[in-house]
């Protein structure tokens, strides 16, 4: 036992720095954010939460190579699959991640299974159909089960299995909770955090170990691999598995930061977000795509929450009518940063009153912000705000 | 009999949309080596070309009428086109015939567009991954989409066809069939034609032509040919201008069919590179073949009779028969080896 727990945990001298460094960085969010402006919970779970995805995807991307454009379709599974577990079971968050996790995975062992035969841009478009694929089903047929254009969300009338054996049904909507304790304030952040952190600390042991060497293998001469007498399809695929894994928890997190689960996270622009993520951060390296994901993560929060009279503020520098244009263009850009399709933006805008009326909102403590009008392009904020922290 | 009939042309016109993007891609692709996720881009911009036109030749004057009020009794506005008064009846015919007409405008800017793009900046990403040349090109798709969403708004804006084509052939009379058996909206028969003779012509451009010929040696081996002191890549930028020719022009045709809005380039680019996979990477005939073939099994999937016994397979179609193509046949229908793979 303890010898297996000192392989376990032995980490070279190198990697348990970063380790703890990481550790400190991630933990010390709410204070290094507050003068970036960015230190409400909302945002730094997304930090954390992405972090995850990126981390997972550059398992798959950073170590073998291979490129996948489908992606979202494992953050949107297990999505749903948590929503689905604080339906029908209990709303602690663990089996709802476990369960997202493990479907996730399943899944990501059926795509990949197919996928893997092909390699290079092949094998990014086989990932990219089989996520459209999902994301189309997801809207039309599969409406039973994803609730289609709606969204998945939970209802006062949800059976809650394992919850209502114990305890009678209580008024209004239930929120998520850990061990029958109700997450509030920073304590979701908290709990992503934690969660990151033991992601990263897997990853961590992935890329030292033979298994990653052997990733990495792939990626430079699969061909040599192959002659030399190795089986690159299982290693591609148990790579691919695990980051289809990390998404999945990543989806998890996001319906347990908010319970509620859309298509639109499937979409292939989702996936393009992370493979943008990782490359901006740097492809193959550990820490890389994390940073990338809080960037994009930080800068599109950020532009969003800018309205016309932030930017003749920030801008007023510039000579009067060149102003108009560069507010004009800036504005053009911070809109909707992939901004492709309304819908979402125009359902997030519905639904924000109708969170109050269930008197949850701890989680979503952030400063009020503003939603583009896709018929009009003005932006706005919703009516009945965010709650102010 | 006659609903595969109606269904096998109903695909052909949104095939022709596909085989169209799909061959400049292939084009790029071929030419350049460049996988360019700013093509989808392209087809929106050539659309927005009928828009502008259109907005440019309708551009009118307001005068009051001095004795008749409206409805509301407001004076009553006269709006003329200051084309009509310009050149009278001949002003109203253009009007008319606008959408074909922007196919005049179409052709020089598009043209521009393109080559200022691959001079500009996808030239710099020759020698990069191909993982790299998606993104650069993807954001450049993103910008473009956003310049048009500032200028013309986000929603989509619909484009008339001329009235002599508004209506349905009656394409069962030509086939023997009794009247009215088998009929096909004019301007979708237009656009398939219009396609096919686009499709007809990059052909024969590249058959027939000593340009032509330079530019099949170059795409087989370019090295060998810029030793024989010829400046391929000149003729590789010009080929790019022509890409973004041909994917303008199919926008421009396809305004009346689907109302432009700026994501309409994104709607076609995923599909357009699943064409592009499912004809083999670097094939132009396989790409037109794949563009048919898919818009034509996508508009049998929307039949009513084979939703109910598959329900969902409209949506999926394209992309199943993407993942089942590229499993049996590894590079696709008519792809040759070695093109994209590591």
């Amino acid at each position: 036992m303890t010898m297996t727990a000192k392989t376990l945990f032995a980490m070279s001298r190198r990697d348990l720095i970063t380790l703890v460094i990481f550790t400190l960085v991630v933990l010390a969010m709410p204070m290094w954010l507050s003068p970036l402006g960015a230190a409400y919970p909302g945002l730094m779970q997304k930090f954390a939460i992405y972090a995850i995805f990126a981390l997972g995807f550059n398992i798959l991307f950073g170590l073998t190579g291979y490129l996948s454009f489908g992606h979202a379709a494992f953050l949107g599974v297990g999505s749903y699959t948590a929503v689905w577990s604080f339906k029908l079971l209990s709303m602690d968050v663990i089996p709802a991640i476990i369960f997202a996790v493990i479907l996730s995975g399943i899944f990501a062992l059926a795509i990949g299974y197919l996928s893997l035969r092909r390699t290079g841009i092949y094998f990014s478009i086989l990932t990219l159909a089989f996520a459209q694929m999902s994301y189309n089903l997801a809207y039309s047929v599969l409406t039973p089960i994803t609730n289609g254009e709606t969204s998945l969300q939970l209802n006062l009338r949800d059976p809650r299995v394992l919850d209502l054996a114990f305890a009678p049904r209580a008024p209004g909507l239930p929120s998520a909770s850990l061990f029958g304790h109700t997450f509030s304030g920073l304590e979701a952040f908290y709990f992503c955090a934690v969660v990151l952190l033991i992601a990263f600390f897997i990853a961590q042991k992935i890329f030292s170990s033979p298994f990653g060497m052997m990733l990495r293998a792939i990626k430079s001469n699969q061909t040599r691999m192959n002659y030399a007498g190795f089986n690159t399809r299982s290693y591609a695929m148990t790579a691919f598995v695990i980051s289809g894994m990390y998404a999945g928890l990543a989806g998890s997190l996001l319906a347990i930061t908010d319970p509620l689960a859309g298509a639109e996270r499937m979409q292939w622009t989702a996936s393009g977000e992370v493979v943008l993520m990782t490359i901006l951060g740097g492809v193959g390296t550990l820490i890389g795509p994390v940073i990338g994901a809080w960037l994009i993560k930080y800068f599109e929060n950020i532009f969003s929450a800018f309205n016309d009279s932030a930017l003749h503020h920030f801008f007023g520098f510039v000579p009067d009518g060149l102003r108009e244009v560069v507010v004009a263009i800036r504005l053009q850009i911070c809109w909707r940063r992939l901004a492709i399709d309304p819908r979402p933006a125009v359902r997030a805008c519905r639904r924000v009153p109708a969170r109050r009326d269930h008197g949850r909102g701890s989680a979503y403590s952030r400063p009020v912000r503003q939603w583009p009008d896709p018929a009009t392009g003005h932006c706005f904020a919703p009516a009945g705000g965010g709650v102010t922290p | 009999m006659n609903a595969i009939l109606a269904q096998l042309l109903n695909g052909l016109d949104k095939g022709g949309a596909y085989a169209l993007i799909a061959l400049g891609l292939t084009l790029v692709f071929g030419t350049l080596g460049v996988v360019n996720f700013a093509h989808g881009a392209l087809f929106m911009l050539g659309a927005f070309c009928a828009v502008a036109f259109r907005q440019l030749i309708t551009l009118e004057t307001v005068t009051l009428d001095p004795e008749k009020l409206s409805p509301w009794g407001a004076p009553l506005e006269i709006r003329t086109p200051l084309a009509q008064s310009w050149f009278g009846d001949f002003g109203g015919v253009l009007i008319e015939y606008s959408v074909p007409l922007s196919i005049l405008l179409a052709i020089p800017v598009m043209a521009i567009i393109g080559i200022a793009m691959e001079r500009g900046i996808i030239k710099h990403f020759y020698k990069r991954s191909h993982a790299e040349q998606i993104l650069v090109t993807f954001g450049l798709a993103i910008v473009l989409q956003e310049l048009v969403k500032a200028i013309f708004g986000a929603n989509p804006i619909s484009q008339p066809m001329p009235s002599v084509l508004r209506g349905a052939a009656d394409v069962g009379v030509w086939l023997g069939m009794g009247p009215n058996v088998l009929t096909y909206p004019w301007w979708r028969l237009t656009y398939f034609l219009f396609a096919t003779a686009i499709i007809g012509a990059v052909f024969a451009f590249l058959r027939f032509t000593t340009f032509g010929l330079v530019v099949r040696a170059g795409m087989a081996d370019r090295e060998t040919v810029g030793l024989l002191g010829i400046n391929i890549a000149r003729r590789f930028t010009i080929m790019f201008g022509l890409a973004a020719v041909v994917a303008g022009l199919a926008g421009v045709m396809y305004t009346p069919l689907v109302p432009p809005n700026y994501h309409l380039g994104m709607d076609f680019l995923v599909l357009s590179f699943v064409v592009v996979v499912v004809g083999g990477m670097g094939s132009l005939p396989g790409a037109v073949a794949a563009g048919f073939l898919l818009g034509i099994l996508q508009s049998f999937a929307s039949m009513t009779e084979i939703k109910s016994i598959l329900p969902g397979i409209d949506q999926i179609i394209v992309y199943l028969t993407a993942v089942i193509v590229l499993l049996v046949r590894p590079r696709g229908l008519f792809g040759r080896r070695g093109v994209m793979e590591s």
